[in-house]
């Protein structure tokens, strides 16, 4: 399955490290070493690059700043869910697979969980928290109900977000399009019977203001 | 006594139609609150440290960095030295920290001492599993010696399904707080009404000091019954922490390793019939594992349980990997795989259409009227006949194929019971110890409510997730909607009754002479005669009504309200390309019949989300391990692989809704939905590529191999 998110490995990141499993540091399980990638990351690290202790950052969440003490390996995701109960976005795999935690980010969609809260400073952060206020739906969560795009709704937030950032770069996408730009996320219920639907749905939605 | 039956089909109102989840806005905005979202305050992290090591005695444990580090506020030990570790991911030892960075900083500064001891973690050669291997008898029905030697055709085949797991998005845990006289307790669980019980018990407190509460969960498929060990220890960590609520949740490799697996199931198996497809006899020899305790045992053959000559062989082989759990429709899918895959083969050694065999040896299944049926029209729909061609027939890079998956399941009611209140501002409150893991249960009942009550969805307000209601079964094995369903319709009948009685003098009629609709309540044949829904309740003076309800899964089916037996049949179209081995879905159809719907529009979705985990089990999904480490490989969803949008194909979902299957009363869906689609992709892989691929999941490496074999043979 190809992703058409941009993983922060895509990047420069601006911290010294390439990989969040790793910056995470005692995080990583030794079960997760035992692949090859990790292992010859692990080496090529030293301990000294660790940084450790809180650090105050200001983060621009849906047009608000919020001011949130996290340690350099904390996750953008973690930062949000953990710190500003902000959890809407999901853990799932929390290492960039399953898109449960997809926010955007500087107008790119992203995995709340391989973004790191410091790289994240000055840029603008939308969640799903933002997307509606309260008591409204925005059009895409609207659709996703219409179309019954959700079971346990686990992932559903993830979907949404991914959604709404594909729409937001393709306002009149196709079917295949839509196959694409929801492959970076996984529903283990089984929710994709609708969710062409709701996705052409939506479109239509947003267009018609 | 009341009466209770269902309203006719055609009198309905409220059930039976495609209302959209009630929850569904509150999940599609992020506002849901699931365990994992429970940040409360003062809130600490839990952390679990686990084992290496599949088989292994504990010899020391040391905790003194771990206690140094600054902000962890309890540490546990869980398997002490002395204990033996009988797989990978056992837990060892927990920790609670101001933080979750910290908790797992705290683990990792844990020092524990092994000796490490053999292991087995590998079963798909029987061969090599020696003492592992518990022979479970031979079962033998008829004569199958003679009617091997005197059939016109015999087939044998070797067939797996590997061990998978359930890989909750949401993984297992809570957040729990050991308060003075009370723990509070937010699990992600099936079981609202009991699992507040299970804790205590672990704990050695009295029940009444647990109270749960679990509005969503993500995901369970049968993996989320019990408190589990990680929920007293957090519980422990909270106590030890001065009742702080302390959040553990799973990380997803431990999810992967130790919450829970369906078995795997593997076999040989012979078949014996005649030219016309008839089939005479049935030999199995099958082997299966679930873990140290063993595996489930499929019931073979499956569907077809009449074949007349049989002898079955089962041997559970015990390793050192995670226990299983219930899995959606437990032993069900693997037997159903394992059985169409004989079938089919038979059926292409005798160059007859498996459409045609399924059909003739319905005979020999407990509702031959019923599956024939639904064949019929699940060929209709996937357009069997006009593309059918056998598989020594098919030429190209990418050949089609057409497959066949069967099932059945039981699916009656569990215990339940439901109270329902009327105010006298005429709201409605109803209010069940269950829960809701994504089935729609909370619109289902909704429905349910207001079709009784004569009201609108909006005028009742469903309470779930809460063991402080009245009790409910845990959601497992499709009883939850027979079950709920039905003690909500007592529990409605019998409040309207009360209703009823202080309405009636007002209207200058008896209690029996009225009726509820349209919000009104109203003398029968007379609608003229009626008084508006509210200004009735304001008849009741200033107390509530309030009603209670009970399904009672001995007595319900002579009642009438839910009952089992549900069928189904499945057919795959798939693509394989047999230059890559790459196979792709083209369609999967389902034809299911769950007695009387509540819910078309949700029933639909959870049978299609049914079709996609059997398209993952069918094609990506396996659980891996290692013999040289014990551990299990792939223990992430980078490649413990999971089906992603542009995967499943097209998806066709026809409900069996027919006055015959309404009558039967309500009956559960969540399993008889999820068992035929790995059968029906395998058998469509195989009439395309004309060979079996012996194993599920159809890799790529696998396609590839059956194919080089075939031309090695």
């Amino acid at each position: 399955m190809s992703s058409s998110k941009e993983k922060p490995k895509d990047r420069q990141p601006k911290s010294a490290f390439s990989r969040r499993s790793w910056l995470q540091g005692a995080g990583v399980s030794g079960s997760v070493l035992t692949t090859g990638l990790l292992a010859e990351e692990a080496q090529a690290q030293t301990a000294a690059n660790v940084m450790s202790g809180e650090v105050e950052i200001t983060l621009d969440i849906n047009g608000k700043k919020r001011s949130v003490k996290v340690e350099p390996r904390v996750t953008l995701l973690d930062a949000l869910r953990n710190r500003l109960d902000m959890t809407g976005a999901k853990r799932v795999c929390d290492r960039g697979t399953c898109g449960a935690c997809t926010v955007i980010v500087g107008g790119k969609v992203m995995y709340g969980c391989s973004v790191l809260a410091v790289d994240a400073v000055g840029k603008p952060i939308q969640t799903i928290e933002g997307l509606a206020p309260e008591g409204q739906l925005h059009p895409v969560s609207k659709a996703f109900v219409n179309h019954d795009a959700q079971q346990c709704g686990y992932c559903t937030p993830g979907f949404i977000m991914a959604t709404k950032g594909f729409l937001d770069r393709n306002p009149n996408p196709t079917t295949e399009q839509i196959d694409k730009a929801l492959s970076g996320n996984l529903c283990r219920c089984g929710t994709y019977m609708g969710m062409k639907a709701a996705v052409l749905e939506a479109a239509k939605e947003i267009k018609n203001g | 006594m009341a009466d209770y039956k269902w309203p006719p089909m055609d009198k309905r109102r409220v059930m039976g139609k495609r209302i959209a989840r009630l929850d569904g806005p509150m999940k599609s905005s992020g506002r849901a609150k699931y365990p994992s979202d429970m940040n409360r305050s003062d809130l600490l992290f839990g952390a679990l440290l686990t084992s290496p090591h599949a088989h292994a005695k504990v010899t020391g444990i040391d905790l003194t960095a771990a206690k140094a580090i600054k902000g962890v506020t309890a540490i546990r030990v869980i398997s002490g030295p002395g204990t033996e570790i009988q797989w990978a991911g056992t837990e060892v030892a927990a920790v609670s920290a101001v933080t979750e960075e910290i908790a797992r900083d705290a683990v990792k500064a844990i020092k524990v001492t092994y000796e490490v001891l053999p292991h087995l973690v590998k079963e798909d050669n029987l061969a090599k599993v020696g003492a592992r291997a518990k022979a479970a008898g031979e079962q033998v029905t008829g004569d199958p010696d003679k009617a091997f030697a005197e059939a016109d055709a015999k087939t044998a085949g070797d067939y797996g399904i590997p061990v998978i797991t359930h890989c909750c998005l949401e993984p297992h845990g809570s957040v729990v707080a050991w308060g003075k006289d009370k723990i509070d307790f937010w699990p992600s669980t099936q079981a609202v009404s009991t699992v507040g019980g299970d804790l205590a018990k672990m704990l050695e407190l009295p029940a009444t000091q647990v109270h749960v509460d679990c509005q969503y969960m993500g995901g369970g498929f049968g993996a989320k019954f019990p408190a589990d060990r990680w929920g007293a220890e957090a519980a422990r960590l909270s106590k030890e922490s001065g009742g702080r609520p302390v959040k553990m949740f799973l990380d997803r490799a431990t999810e992967l390793t130790i919450a829970g697996v369906r078995p795997s199931h593997f076999a040989k198996i012979k078949v014996a019939g005649k030219k016309d497809g008839t089939i005479t006899g049935w030999q199995s020899e099958s082997w299966a594992t679930g873990g140290i305790g063993g595996g489930g045992m499929a019931p073979l053959p499956y569907v077809f349980t009449n074949i007349p000559n049989r002898r079955m062989n089962h041997t559970q082989v015990s390793l050192n990997t995670g226990p299983a759990r219930a899995w959606r429709a437990p032993n069900h899918p693997q037997a159903s795989f394992l059985t169409c895959a004989a079938i089919t083969d038979f059926a292409d050694a005798i160059k007859m259409d498996p459409y045609e065999v399924f059909f003739k040896n319905a005979a020999v299944s407990a509702r031959p009227e019923t599956y024939r049926k639904q064949l019929a029209k699940a060929a209709e729909l996937i357009d069997w006949k006009k593309k059918y061609t056998h598989g020594a027939q098919k030429t190209g890079t990418l050949r089609r194929g057409l497959g066949i998956g069967i099932a059945t399941w039981g699916g009656a009611g569990h215990a339940s019971k439901c109270k329902i209140t009327i105010h006298p501002d005429g709201t409605v409150e109803v209010e069940l110890g269950s829960q809701d893991i994504g089935t729609a249960t909370r619109t289902c009942i909704t429905q349910v409510a207001a079709e009784t009550l004569g009201l609108p969805m909006s005028g009742v307000k469903v309470k779930l997730g809460d063991n402080s209601y009245p009790p409910s079964g845990p959601s497992g094995g499709s009883t939850t909607i027979g079950g709920v369903s039905s003690s909500t319709r007592k529990a409605a009948v019998n409040a309207l009754e009360k209703l009823f009685e202080k309405v009636a003098p007002s209207l200058g009629v008896t209690p029996d002479q009225l009726e509820a609709d349209d919000s009104r309540v109203v003398v029968k044949g007379n609608p003229a005669k009626a008084m508006s829904w509210k200004q009735a309740c304001q008849k009741m003076g200033p107390t509530p009504i309030s009603e209670m309800g009970e399904n009672e899964p001995r007595t319900a089916a002579r009642e009438g309200l839910n009952t089992q037996g549900a069928s189904g049949i499945q057919m795959a179209e798939v693509e394989v390309d047999i230059e890559t081995g790459v196979v792709r879905i083209i369609e999967v159809v389902a034809v299911q019949d769950c007695g009387l719907v509540v819910n078309p529009k949700t029933a639909e979705s959870q049978v299609a989300g049914a079709m996609i985990m059997s398209v993952c089990s069918a094609l990506m999904e396996e659980r891996i391990t290692d013999q040289t480490t014990g551990r299990v490989l792939n223990a992430d969803m980078e490649f413990y692989k999971l089906a992603g949008l542009p995967d499943v194909g097209k998806l066709t979902v026809h409900m069996d809704i027919t006055p015959e299957h309404d009558a039967r009363g309500i009956i559960g869906l969540g399993e008889p939905c999820a068992i035929g689609g790995i059968a029906a992709i395998a058998n469509a892989a195989a009439n395309a590529l004309g060979v079996r691929v012996p194993m599920v999941p159809l890799t790529p490496e696998r396609v590839l191999a059956a194919l080089a074999n075939r031309r090695n043979a």
